[in-house]
């Protein structure tokens, strides 16, 4: 009975042992035939290629290690932006789907099928070799919004100009923590004396009146820049000051978006869809109102339903927009996995390093999801 | 004195309340076409900001005058009761309709009516829509890729044969169907590899032999995906009964093994077969790209299939495996006869749409070189006779992988509600 249960592990065990030791053997063997060192200190080394876009001070003086953060930024932006709309497109489009009005719930479903049935990779070509392409050159575009340029060349917008944006920053996390200590009071005032203060319009209060008396008193001060055109050469065009938004970053945001919120729109529909009839009655009937039923009794059990599935999406957002190498948004696998193994030629640290920080952000999310489920999960007797 | 509303229709005037609504409606309708498509804004005596929104103030006074609690007419009742409930939907029905109509005609202009059918050279394109003739010149190389022209039959021969292996399952006696699964897990992966390998590849037989880098086009992705969705099937059930093991090494290597595909994006794993992998093989060994390619797609996969799997192992009551226990049922036993037949029934969708997923990321082999569908369509696109027709490919290719995921989709549902048995 023991050696049942002990041969095939000890099986498995030995052919694990024996894949490893093989490949690294041959890497090692290959590595000395071609004079490679293993090891991590080209990190350090100058990088001495540009980056096109970048959130961070970097040029080609730089090292790696800072051309690897330039690129990690680049993927977190993109993800970040990504998460936001497609969650806002996708709850629409999940309670358009359930509308009952015929045209709107159709509408919907039409743009899920749509958008969920074709490669991401393919749409992401699409908008930034067809669509994208189809816009005007710098000089002719034409003012959106009394600010804007969309032009081929990307998207240019006014851009805030902040003195003394610590003062603010800081503002911004007091007001954060005083909201939750105002939350956490309020309900043990409620749960203690059954007195209910208005949680929302106070929270709200408080997030706009602590930063913005730092205008006041912080020396706070903002104010806007806005493009402005500019002739580089007879025929060459661009703007200058404002915000400049490549358009790979427009395409791969549009595409990310648009992909993506069609499974957060079935996550969604299979939510509400999932809360019970008699829920919604029974919570009526002891005299609920609409908006306490809503807020009370149906979100609070379709959002298990909805959440883990949705942060599954937000990883397979993060994970997708490294489709971003195929337009040359410089993100994480084109920067690193692309350039910089190009030049140091370090296939097997770079790849490692590539996917071991996806892992990571993997892992993390997926471990503090296992600790969101187990602490939301029905306590069942 | 009769208490006469003029803005609700009752059943006495609702002809006229009818007249007047679906008059107010198309003028709103034909006023939005106007300024629309002919730059004429015939409600321009209007403020600008009225004369934006006059088609849709129209359109809601039109629904507002048709709305009647019953009617006796069927379509107009139908009408009320799916678009036009109250004010606010018929706002967004109005809404709807004119962005319908906003999107359609010049989707349909480029389309069809705009676009060039005829011709064989970029010249013949005049028209301002789509140049189909692009496609129509460039069609053997979006499906076939750089096969050669005179050897095309070989991989029309090799699909027809494959698809008829295919469907040879569905005729199998009854006193067969045990052999069904063995037939298309084992039997027709070999058969295919076979066929690929001496007639699309050739090399034998008096064939020319074709390298796997000349492959492409639609062909390839359908190679790709075939391989990939028959061999991560099998792996990822293995994956899914490991992760489920009591044996703690099996049960730690699968989860490890299954967190890792997931956690890291394909286009990675393609890099590391692409670069990382040769490091891996003794000095001199060569493995085909082809093959390290589907390898690599099988295992990211097989972990997503592991997953799904699981799911629907950990959705069967635990009454079942004691029921099998008690009858004196081994592992094996237990799990091929009695837990995964119904687990796999559960699991239709997801695996579904893991399949799809699968089908999807194909395009991403150009990472190692390998130009399927999407691929060609980038290299056409780059060609100098043919410049400025990316649009045309990559909604041809659009239509193309999405008639095929979206029949996968549907047929999977299909197969749900067959298989689906009441508890």
């Amino acid at each position: 009975m023991k050696f049942k249960k002990i041969l095939p592990q000890f099986l498995t065990l030995l052919f694990i042992v024996l894949v490893f030791g093989f490949f690294t053997m041959n890497a090692q063997i290959n590595m000395d035939n071609r004079g490679i060192e293993f090891g991590f200190g080209f990190l350090s080394q100058e990088a001495s290629f540009d980056i096109q876009f970048s959130l961070i001070d970097y040029d080609g003086s730089r090292s790696y290690a800072r051309a690897y953060l330039v690129g990690l930024l680049n993927t977190l932006l993109v993800s970040f932006i990504g998460i936001i709309l497609c969650t806002i497109l996708g709850v629409i489009i999940g309670v358009a789907r359930l509308s009952p009005n015929y045209l709107i719930n159709k509408t919907a479903s039409f743009y899920v099928e749509f958008f969920r049935n074709v490669p991401l990779l393919l749409q992401i070509f699409f908008w930034y070799f067809a669509a994208l392409r189809a816009l005007p050159m710098p000089e002719d575009a034409p003012l959106i919004f009394g600010s804007s340029y969309m032009t081929i060349k990307g998207l240019y917008t006014v851009a805030p100009v902040w003195n003394n944006f610590d003062v603010f920053f800081i503002a911004l996390i007091i007001a954060l923590i005083v909201i939750f200590f105002f939350n956490k009071f309020a309900k043990r005032k409620q749960e203690e004396e059954g007195k209910q203060y208005p949680k929302f319009l106070i929270s709200l209060g408080i997030f706009i009146v602590i930063p913005a008396l730092t205008f006041i008193v912080g020396g706070v001060d903002l104010s806007w820049s806005f493009p402005e055109l500019k002739q580089l050469a007879k025929t060459s065009f661009t703007y200058e000051g404002g915000l400049g938004i490549p358009p790979e970053l427009i395409a791969l945001t549009l595409a990310l978006t648009l992909y993506t919120a069609t499974f957060i729109a079935e996550n969604v529909r299979a939510g509400i869809q999932g809360v019970g009839k008699g829920q919604k009655e029974a919570a009526a009937s002891i005299g609920l109102t609409p908006s306490q039923v809503l807020k009370l009794i149906i979100m609070p059990q379709a959002l298990r339903i909805i959440i883990p599935p949705t942060t599954n999406q937000y990883l397979n957002l993060t994970k997708n927009s490294s489709l971003a190498a195929a337009i040359a948004y410089p993100d994480l696998v084109l920067v690193f996995a692309g350039t910089a193994m190009m030049q140091t030629g370090r296939a097997i640290e770079i790849v490692a390093i590539t996917m071991a920080t996806y892992l990571t952000i993997s892992l993390t999310i997926s471990a503090f999801m296992n600790w969101y489920n187990k602490r939301i999960a029905i306590q069942e007797k | 004195m009769t208490n006469v509303n003029i803005l609700k229709p009752n059943k006495e005037n609702l002809n006229l309340f009818l007249v007047i609504g679906t008059l107010f409606f198309f003028l709103g309708i034909i006023d939005f076409c106007l300024n629309n498509f002919y730059e004429k804004n015939i409600t321009g005596f209007l403020p600008g900001f009225i004369s934006f929104f006059t088609p849709l103030i129209f359109g809601m006074i039109g629904l507002h005058l048709i709305r009647i609690e019953y009617s006796g007419i069927k379509f107009l009742d139908n009408l009320n009761k799916n678009i036009n409930t109250n004010n606010f939907n018929a706002a967004l029905s109005v809404s709807i309709i004119i962005l319908i109509i906003f999107g359609v005609a010049p989707l349909l202009n480029w389309f069809i009516l705009d676009a060039n059918f005829v011709g064989e050279t970029k010249e013949a394109c005049t028209g301002g829509g789509a140049c189909w003739v692009y496609i129509k010149v460039w069609f053997n190389r979006f499906i076939y890729g750089m096969y050669p022209n005179a050897e095309q039959w070989r991989v029309n021969a090799t699909f027809i044969i494959v698809l008829g292996f295919m469907g040879l399952g569905y005729f199998f006696p009854v006193k067969l169907k045990k052999y069904l699964t063995f037939y298309y897990v084992v039997f027709l992966p070999i058969i295919s590899f076979l066929l690929i390998y001496y007639l699309i590849s050739g090399g034998e037989f008096g064939l020319e032999w074709v390298e796997t880098g000349a492959w492409g086009g639609l062909s390839l992705t359908f190679i790709v995906s075939f391989f990939s969705l028959i061999f991560c099937f099998p792996i990822g059930m293995m994956l899914a009964l490991g992760r489920r093991s009591e044996l703690s090494v099996i049960k730690y290597s699968s989860l490890s093994f299954i967190e890792f595909w997931r956690g890291v994006p394909l286009i990675t794993v393609l890099f590391m077969s692409a670069v990382m992998f040769p490091m891996f093989l003794p000095d001199g060994t060569y493995v085909d790209k082809l093959i390290r390619v589907i390898v690599a797609i099988t295992l990211f996969e097989a972990a997503y299939t592991a997953e799904v799997i699981r799911g629907g192992l950990q959705a069967l009551p635990r009454g079942q495996y004691d029921a099998a226990k008690s009858l004196g049922m081994g592992y094996w036993k237990l799990h091929l006869l009695v837990i995964l037949p119904q687990a796999l029934k559960l699991v239709i969708p997801g695996i579904a749409n893991t399949f799809l997923a699968l089908v999807k990321d194909t395009p991403l082999i150009f990472v190692v070189g390998l130009l399927e569908l999407v691929g060609m369509l980038n290299l056409a696109k780059t060609n100098p006779k043919w410049l400025g027709f990316s649009m045309e490919g990559y909604v041809f290719a659009g239509i193309i992988f999405w008639i095929i995921c979206y029949s996968m989709s549907k047929y999977s549902q299909k197969l749900e509600l067959k298989f689906k048995t009441d508890r």
